[in-house]
Parts: structure tokens; C-alpha cells; sequence
């Protein structure tokens, strides 16, 4: 194709029809650069409609909330600004300010608008979201906002003495502005005060630090625990002949295929207090049948459950790694004094440390954000990060709140998985 | 695994602990996933083995709970059983439909995830694939993510383009299992084509043949038991979620795990243990089809140890 022939004048290499080969190898590479990108580009642009738009979208709620400031009619989706003259008064006066008649006249303007939108549901949940207490107060007010007169400070005052109440105030101001930080701030238990000072929220009220130290700590222990449970049995999948590794491989296979709600189940029935374990301890005689083990509906469920899981992520590529190690260099080891203790810690376990951190990466990875098997075994105290988002997103309705937990997640998650890549390579992820 | 000769007795007994060890350790993988087994026919209500189980009474064990599978939501459960009770059942009976609609998703989404999939890992198995660190890391992400996140992501994105209203029952799950379907087809197809040899499509071309021509005869047939592979990946991982369809299928989107996933939540019967022992018998198959497509492929490639 590229029949190269010296070109006596210019002393340039050109091909048959007379370019320079140096540019005509330049355009045959970018063309199957170009091939080669056309084939991914039909996957990539399916995955960034399905899949990054979305959680882009979601993540974009954790900073913007319109529950103060538009309002949206269900069906028509005509959008109406409220809480205009509020918004116009903070605008005007810094943060401090004490609430004067002007303020307060801002404030009824707004909640006759509220009444005729019938939104204020909507913008009391917003308020509500920060100071719990609040909704009723804006859903009362708004209902007699028609016969509020001046002096409107007094005429609010009289329906509920709170409106007064500078943290409300606080509140009004932040939420004012669709814009907020305000929702990771309380996902990670922090507050602003009156001052807009960032502050711990009160103790009885701390859950969120608390949780994400619980997903890291039972994740670390399931990694652990896999670790454990994985290592000698890769160590002898990796040492048997292959006809019977393959043999046994196939136990470990059999729960990687089984479908997860299959396993949290089986789980489930050996785990009861009137389950197959607790059963057989009693039948046994080793426990007696009034004090039968707890090990559901706690943290014990979770971890054995995510355990069982999860183990088959670690044995697979610690096996991987176990396979190719030439047996010869702990024969050595021997030959030479060492004895079989020292060959294992000095020569054979070093040798699976890369094995060890891509199943550990790997397990750690999908632990902390489970969200299925500590959601039917966890009970209470079980319950990890995703379980809460979950709650927001079902039961509270706190948007805002679930998408900042997320963001705070797939941060960790991300900042994770771009180690896996720089240590290990997404190219190396096998399975079976 | 042959203990050496030179073992003193310490090493040994080592030795002998460490099988016991590791016997402990299969079972504990295996044993949850058999023991729902001989549980679901259990004649009682109950979640362990009755005394009758035990002694191996056949009076303790029955077949009502798979009975139940098929009549639980039908119109007229005790009537004869006839063609008629049969189609009844067919039309009307929970588990049916879900498994009806699982077995839809998950075959439209293992379509979508295949063919996109594979295709994309042409391109990426080729050395000429520019940003191709990048662009592997985005889309094996999606089985990274945690699920509740995309969950989440989705159940706003769908509600933003009401996806519901576009007429095409489905729709959204079968997008969502496509998606996280595809990173199992990448990592599969592009582990076949890590051995490939590209002279073969060098000496195809080289006797006339076009690149679809090329595909078809030479690649298509070495890489077919990734693309497999891959598609069982991408049906398991549909047939088994359950946390997309909670948050944006629709109400009379039943699918197994959904309806597994309620059954477990509120009144927790032996029949959901049927359900997973049907299940179990499925995964057997289809690791069983994937293990030998894997052999198939290493002898096809001259990687099989003999």
C-alpha cells in the first residue's frame, strides 16, 4: 500500500501517489483512531444518557432546592416565582438584621401568594427540612393570609408567636436563594446558628457521621473477614491439579451466580431465633431454647450475611494471583533453612499482596455502598449509608438530603475506584 | 497439594488442620444455598426441619409451597384442574406474571447490553483506541456505582422526561438492566480478545475479504463464547435486580426479585423458598453453560493446560 520510493530532489520518503509518508502514516493512524472510537461511541453516548445524566441530575438536587423559591403546577408545569419580596428584603438587609415591619410586610405579601398557588406545603417542607416544626406554621398562616393587616408584624406575631423566632429567620434567608450548601452541611450533622456560623446540630440529633463511621467499620470487617476466609481456600484452589480446582471452583462459582435475594434468604431462614442454626444448638443441647442466639436483625446479620456475599469477589482474584506463583521459589526457601512458617511469610506471601489488595479494594468497594441485605437482615443497628439514603428518598421525602448522602458516598466510592484503576487496572477485573 | 516427604509431624498436623480449615470454609459458602432446598418442601410452615423432616417421614414433606406458586393470585385457585385452570393460572397467578416479566426485561436488556457491548469492545481491544483508560473506567462504572445511586439518579431522570408516558412498557427497567448489564459484557468480550490474534484478520483481509465479512467468519466465531458468556452475565444481572424496579418500575411491573423482595418483607412464607430453589437450579444451569463456553474458548485459542 504505502510503496515507499526515495524522492531524489527533496530527499523526502513518499508514497505512490507522491505524499509524504510521514503524513500519509500520520492519517492512516488517526483513521483507525477515529474506527476505533466509532465503535465505543454508540456505547458511550447509551451509558451517558442512562446512567451519568442521571446521577449528574441527582447530584445537581443536593445543591438546589426551588422548594422557596419557584413553584411548579402538577400537570401544566407553569412555573411562579414565590417568596419574591422576601427574597428582595434579604437581598437588602445583611444577615443580623433584625426583622422590621417592612420585613414582615414582605413576608404576608408572599404568603397570599403561597395561598393562592396553594403551595404553602411546599415551601413550609422546605423550611421544615432545617427547622423541623415549620411546616404547620406556613400551611396556618398561609390559610389566613387574606385577612393579615398592618401592622403585619404584630397580625403574624398573633398567629404564632415563632414567626418571630431569629433561626426561622435564618432559615427564610438561606432558602431563599434556590443555591444552597445547606443540605451537606446537616448530611454531615452540621448546622449554621443564627450567625451563620457552621455548628454541630444538637447530640440526639447526630445520626449521619455516625452511620458513614458504621458503613467504613462493618465494611473494613467484611473485607477483613473475606480476607480471612478467602486466603487459604485460594491458596488451595491455586496449589490443587486443575481438574480438581475446577471441580471445587464451581463451590465458589455457585454463590457468585445465585441471585443475592436468594442468598440474604437463605441467610435469613438459618439465622432466625426459630431458624436452622439456633434449632440445632438447642437440639444439640448446647443452648437453652429460652435464651436462643440474637443473630438477625443486628449488625451479626449483616456481617455474616455480606460475608458470605461477598467472599467469592476476594477468593476469585486472590486465586488469579496464587495460580501463576511458581512453587519452586518456597521450595528453595526450604532447601536453604527456612522453615515452612518463615517460606510462607518471606517468599509465598508477599508474592499474593497484589492479589490481596484488588480483592480487598474490590469487596470494600461494593460493602460500603450495600444497600439489599442489610436493608431484610440489618434491623435497626445494621443499617448502612445506602439504607438511609433509601429513607429519604421513600419515607421523608427529603431529596435534597438523600442526594447530598449520595454525593458524600459516590465521592468516596469514585475516589476508591480510581485507585483500583492506578493499582491494580480496571483491565485486570475478572470474573471466574 | 501432596504434603512433602521431609514434613515433620507439627507441619503435618498443619497440613491436616489446614484441609479441615478449608472443608469449613466450602461449606459455609455452599451450605446456605443448598439448605433452602430439602426447606421448601417442607409440609409446616416453618423455616427449619420438623421432626418429621428429620426421620425422613414423607408425610413432612410436601409440594404445597410450589403448588402455592401457581395458584397465589388466581381467580378460581380450586377448581378441577383442566385446561382451563391452567390458563387461569397462565394469565392470572402472580408468580407467573413476574417471572413472564422478568423474563422479558431481562431478555431486551441482555440484547441491548450484548450488542452495544460488544461492539464497544472491538473498539476498545483495538491499540489504536484513543483515551482508552478513560473511557474502560466509564463504562465498567456502572457495576462500581452503588445501586441505590442509580436508583436514585434514575427514579429523577425518569420522572424529569416522564418516560412512563412514552407508550413503551418497560422502558425504563429494560434501559436500567442494560446499563448495568454492559459492564459484565466489556470485561468478558474484552478478556476473549486479549488472545486474539490480529494476523488472522490481517490474512483474511489480505484474501479479499471485507471487514463485515472478516467479522463475521473469523472473529465472531473465536470471541462468540465471550459474547455468551457475557450475555449470561448481563440476564442474571437483570434477572436478579431488584432495587431499579422498587424505585422507577411501574406497579404492575412485578419481577421475581420484586416480588421476592416484598414476600420477604411482610409475611415471609416457604413459598419464597421454592422460589429460590428454582432459582438455585437456574444458576447451576446457566454456570454450568458458562464454564464450558469458557472451556470452549480456551481450547479454541490453544490456552487449555490439556
Amino acid at each position: 500500500m504505502t510503496d515507499a520510493t526515495a524522492n531524489g530532489q527533496t530527499g523526502q520518503l513518499t508514497t505512490a501517489d507522491g505524499k509524504p509518508l510521514k503524513q500519509a502514516l500520520a492519517r492512516a493512524q488517526s483513521r483507525a483512531k477515529r474506527k476505533a472510537f466509532f465503535l465505543v461511541l454508540p456505547l458511550l453516548a447509551f451509558i451517558l444518557i442512562t446512567f451519568v445524566i442521571p446521577i449528574g441530575q441527582m447530584l445537581h438536587k443536593s445543591f438546589y432546592n426551588e422548594g422557596f423559591t419557584v413553584h411548579e403546577e402538577i400537570g401544566s408545569g407553569v412555573r411562579t416565582p414565590i417568596m419574591t419580596n422576601l427574597a428582595a428584603w434579604f437581598d437588602e438587609n445583611p444577615l443580623g438584621t433584625e426583622p422590621n415591619e417592612t420585613a414582615y410586610a414582605a413576608l404576608a405579601a408572599d404568603l397570599v401568594v403561597l395561598k393562592d398557588l396553594r403551595a404553602a406545603g411546599q415551601a413550609g417542607t422546605r423550611i421544615n427540612y432545617e427547622k423541623s416544626g415549620s411546616r404547620s406554621m406556613f400551611t396556618k398562616a398561609a390559610r389566613k393570609a387574606d385577612k393579615l393587616e398592618p401592622p403585619f408584624k404584630e397580625a403574624i406575631l398573633d398567629l404564632d408567636k415563632d414567626w418571630a423566632d431569629p433561626e426561622l429567620w435564618r432559615v427564610m434567608r438561606d432558602a431563599s436563594s434556590s443555591y444552597t450548601g445547606n443540605f451537606y452541611l446537616a448530611a454531615v450533622d452540621r448546622t449554621k446558628d443564627v450567625n451563620g456560623n457552621v455548628v454541630m446540630v444538637d447530640e440526639n440529633r447526630q445520626v449521619y457521621v455516625k452511620l458513614f463511621q458504621r458503613t467504613l467499620f462493618l465494611s473494613l470487617l467484611i473485607t477483613f473477614l473475606t480476607f480471612v476466609l478467602a486466603y487459604p481456600i485460594a491458596h488451595l484452589l491455586a496449589t490443587l491439579p486443575l481438574r480438581h480446582s475446577n471441580l471445587l471452583m464451581i463451590l465458589v462459582l455457585l454463590p457468585f451466580w445465585t441471585s443475592l435475594l436468594v442468598r440474604t434468604t437463605s441467610w435469613m431462614v438459618l439465622l432466625q431465633s426459630q431458624g436452622v442454626i439456633n434449632d440445632s444448638l438447642v437440639g444439640m443441647g448446647l443452648l437453652g431454647d429460652e435464651n436462643r442466639l440474637q443473630m438477625m436483625y443486628n449488625q451479626l446479620g449483616t456481617v455474616i450475611a455480606m460475608t458470605h456475599i461477598l467472599l467469592p469477589f476476594m477468593v476469585l482474584p486472590l486465586y488469579s494471583v496464587m495460580r501463576p506463583i511458581n512453587p519452586s521459589y518456597v521450595r528453595a526457601a526450604r532447601s536453604l533453612g527456612a522453615t515452612s512458617w518463615t517460606a510462607f511469610r518471606r517468599i509465598y506471601f508477599p508474592q499474593t499482596v497484589p492479589g490481596i489488595g484488588a480483592g480487598a479494594l474490590l469487596v470494600f468497594i461494593l460493602a460500603v455502598g450495600y444497600y439489599i441485605t442489610p436493608a431484610l437482615v440489618g434491623g435497626a443497628d445494621g443499617q448502612l449509608i445506602s439504607n438511609l439514603i433509601a429513607f429519604h428518598m421513600q419515607k421523608s421525602l427529603n431529596w435534597s438530603l438523600a442526594a447530598a448522602l449520595a454525593a458524600l458516598l459516590l465521592g468516596g466510592v469514585m475516589i476508591l475506584y480510581w485507585l483500583y484503576d492506578r493499582l491494580i487496572g480496571i483491565d485486570n477485573l475478572k470474573l471466574g | 497439594m501432596a504434603l512433602p516427604s521431609y514434613a515433620d509431624p507439627l507441619e503435618k498436623a498443619w497440613h491436616y488442620t489446614y484441609l479441615v480449615i478449608c472443608t469449613l470454609i466450602f461449606l459455609f459458602l455452599i451450605a446456605p444455598i443448598l439448605v433452602v432446598m430439602p426447606l421448601s418442601f417442607n409440609a409446616e410452615p416453618y423455616f427449619t426441619f420438623t421432626d418429621k423432616m428429620l426421620n425422613f417421614d414423607p408425610t413432612g414433606y410436601s409440594t404445597r409451597w410450589y403448588d402455592m406458586l401457581l395458584t397465589f393470585g388466581m381467580l378460581a385457585p380450586d377448581a378441577p384442574r383442566d385446561t382451563s385452570w391452567w390458563a387461569d393460572a397462565w394469565t392470572n397467578a402472580a408468580w407467573i406474571n413476574a417471572a413472564k416479566n422478568s423474563v422479558i426485561i431481562g431478555f431486551f436488556s441482555t440484547i441491548l447490553a450484548t450488542g452495544l457491548g460488544t461492539v464497544a469492545a472491538l473498539g476498545l481491544s483495538r491499540p489504536e483506541m484513543p483515551a482508552r483508560r478513560v473511557i474502560m473506567a466509564i463504562l465498567i462504572s456502572p457495576m462500581i456505582v452503588p445501586i441505590i445511586i442509580v436508583a436514585t439518579g434514575l427514579f429523577f431522570f425518569y420522572s424529569a422526561i416522564s418516560i412512563q408516558n412514552w407508550g413503551i412498557p418497560y422502558l425504563g427497567v429494560i434501559l436500567a438492566h442494560a446499563t448495568l448489564g454492559i459492564p459484565f459484557v466489556i470485561i468478558t468480550v474484552t478478556a476473549t480478545l486479549v488472545g486474539f490474534d490480529h494476523s488472522l484478520t490481517r490474512a483474511a483481509a489480505n484474501m479479499g475479504a471485507d471487514p463485515i465479512t472478516t467479522f463475521r467468519r473469523v472473529q465472531m466465531p473465536l470471541i462468540l463464547p465471550g459474547v455468551i458468556s457475557g450475555a449470561l452475565f448481563a440476564f442474571v444481572t437483570s434477572f436478579d435486580e431488584v432495587v431499579v424496579v422498587l424505585f422507577v418500575g411501574g406497579l404492575d411491573e412485578q419481577t421475581i426479585p420484586r416480588q421476592m423482595w416484598n414476600g420477604i418483607r411482610e409475611q415471609i412464607s416457604p413459598a419464597i423458598l421454592s422460589v429460590a430453589t428454582i432459582l438455585v437450579l437456574i444458576s447451576i444451569a446457566l454456570l454450568t453453560t458458562v464454564e464450558l463456553l469458557r472451556r470452549r474458548s480456551e481450547r479454541l485459542r490453544g490456552m487449555s493446560p490439556g
